[in-house]
């Protein structure tokens, strides 16, 4: 608990400014859509004559003119990259920046176990994550009954927890480097979170990159699959559960053996 | 019983040496003294200590108990101080304090408040506006807040002013004499000297000698200063020349009677010998060209 709290208190300004940002860029995003609703017959058209542009981003199965698939590519990007990114910042820094700055030390000198630290690290990950979702669900909430709309509740729960989940894996991927590494590997960290995102757009773009979809956590984000299906991805969804397991399993093995130089 | 036995102890990280043969023990209620070049192997040794890192080979003990399978209540029973004194910058030294006393589960606010006063550390302040000398303080509260069995300080008094270096070292006389054990790497030899009551040498990852500091100065090895003389003495065993106008000082291990003969031709007007102090011990067998008294 003490590490959980250490943890959740040195990362509260990040948290601050990621949350501010990403909830005040969906607010705007959600208020502006009456306005743009009426031209949305339009715009689907015009993205649906775009080809693989549109195709790379979803957006050629998806119906402009309906809040979920406006919410789905608008909004999805907004908190898809900027939480992928916020995600990616707390997994790959929770580990690596201690040895960097030589904290590491301090905190292995005290009788607390290594599987300890990573537990209250871990925690603190997923708390930060979850406390960045629920606020930008609760502006959605009050951004959609400020605009007096109805939206299709299930979708919108389900691009939430896929995004959540998408989140959470990508802080585990990066949190698995982050216990390898022994100096901060903060670019490499934001630049793994950008190749998942692009790799999705790949995987869009042709079938033959399907298996790309697989491996990129962003694969059971796609909001067109999310609307048409109604559900999850099941396939992609498992998979992701497996590199997030795998990868906190691999943190633990590899931090627990680790000499802190 | 021993606060600390290491045996053969060895590291190695890949193929660069650490440590090769480590071998010493330190006995409870000892003030124990670490002294090494930089790179010789003292923060190694401590860390393997720690927990820190895995000794390649070997075998390490705190109050009888292998580091690598008691490691966490053996470290109930140690307060450390790295060399580095590097903490969370964004934090306040109040915090700091109280993060450590959390870490042990422990509530050691009226200690602590004790050692800050002794120490005139200002606990409202961020780390990052501290400078080293402050930061030497944190940690020194952070070691001894919750008055423990065992302090393991690596280089603790190295960025203090001396009157706070005097008031440290008071502090941790007082923890000997309540029966803590104290064990220290430094390289203020005079210090080692002054406080410790055993030491042992380390260089390039070996144990030279570890022995009471009374006796690490014994060594057959005098110190000779001579007045009215401006040459040495035609001798062998000769080493650490030191010539001012008019006096000649120099270490000799040879024979006493050579040593008379020579002097007895030389117009000396005054003549001294002395025991050499740490330093030069450390001096002597870290002199790289050993001779017959730099073997051991």
């Amino acid at each position: 608990m003490v590490i959980f709290k250490h943890e959740m208190k040195q990362g509260k300004t990040a948290l601050i400014v990621w949350t501010a940002a990403i909830s005040f860029m969906i607010g705007i995003c959600i208020m502006i859509y009456p306005e743009m609703s009426s031209q949305m017959g339009e715009v689907s058209d015009m993205f649906a004559g775009m080809g693989s542009f549109s195709q790379a981003f979803g957006m050629d199965k998806i119906n402009f003119g309906e809040f979920a698939g406006f919410f789905s590519v608008e909004c999805g990007n907004v908190l898809g990259l900027g939480g992928a990114f916020f995600a990616a910042m707390l997994g790959i820094s929770a580990l690596a920046k201690e040895e960097k700055e030589h904290t590491a030390e301090f905190l292995l000198a005290h009788p607390v176990s290594r599987a300890k630290i990573i537990s209250g690290k871990l925690f603190a990950i997923t708390a930060q994550i979850a406390i960045l979702n629920i606020v930008v669900i609760a502006v959605t909430v009050f951004s959609v009954i400020a605009i007096d709309i109805d939206v299709p509740v299930k979708t919108l729960a389900l691009l939430f927890i896929a995004y959540f989940l998408m989140q959470f894996e990508t802080a585990a991927v990066t949190f698995c480097i982050s216990a390898f590494l022994s100096h901060s590997g903060f670019g490499a960290g934001i630049a793994l979170a950008a190749v998942f995102y692009f790799l999705n757009i790949v995987a869009n773009l042709t079938e033959q990159a399907e298996i790309l979809k697989y491996i990129t956590p962003f694969g059971y984000t796609e909001g067109a699959d999310i609307i048409m299906n109604d559900a999850i991805n099941g396939k992609y969804f498992a998979s992701g559960i497996i590199f997030t397991i795998a990868g906190i399993i691999l943190a633990f093995w590899r931090y627990q053996r680790k000499d802190i130089l | 019983m021993k606060a600390i036995t290491t045996n053969h102890l060895a590291k190695y990280y890949g193929k660069s040496r650490g440590i090769v043969d480590i071998s010493f023990s330190v006995d409870e209620g000892d003030f124990f003294g670490f002294i090494g070049s930089n790179g010789a192997g003292k923060s190694t040794t401590i860390r393997i200590l720690l927990g820190l890192i895995t000794a390649t080979s070997g075998l390490a003990e705190i109050f009888g108990q292998d580091v690598k399978k008691h490691k966490t209540s053996i470290l109930r029973k140690i307060g450390y101080m790295p060399s580095e004194a590097s903490l969370y910058s964004s934090m306040r030294v109040k915090d700091i304090i109280c993060l450590s006393a959390g870490l042990r589960k422990m509530d050691c606010k009226a200690e602590a408040q004790k050692l800050c006063n002794r120490l005139e550390l200002d606990t409202s302040k961020k780390i990052r506006e501290l400078s080293l000398g402050n930061r030497k303080k944190v940690c020194i509260v952070c070691a001894m807040q919750h008055k423990p069995e065992l302090y393991i300080l690596d280089e603790p008094a190295s960025g203090l002013d001396p009157l706070m270096q005097h008031e440290f070292y008071s502090i941790l006389k007082e923890r000997n004499k309540e029966g803590a054990t104290i064990f220290l790497s430094s390289h203020i030899l005079s210090e080692i000297q002054r406080y410790c009551k055993h030491a042992a040498i380390i260089r390039e990852g070996k144990l030279l000698l570890s022995d009471s500091v009374e006796r690490l100065g014994h060594t057959g090895v005098k110190r000779i200063t001579l007045q009215g003389v401006d040459s040495i003495p035609r001798l062998e065993h000769i080493k650490d020349v030191k010539a001012e106008q008019g006096t000649i000082s120099f270490l000799y291990s040879g024979e006493p009677v050579l040593l008379l003969k020579a002097l007895s031709i030389l117009p000396i007007t005054d003549i001294t010998v002395t025991e050499p102090d740490l330093e030069e011990v450390f001096m002597h067998y870290y002199a790289k060209e050993k001779d017959g008294y730099g073997n051991i």
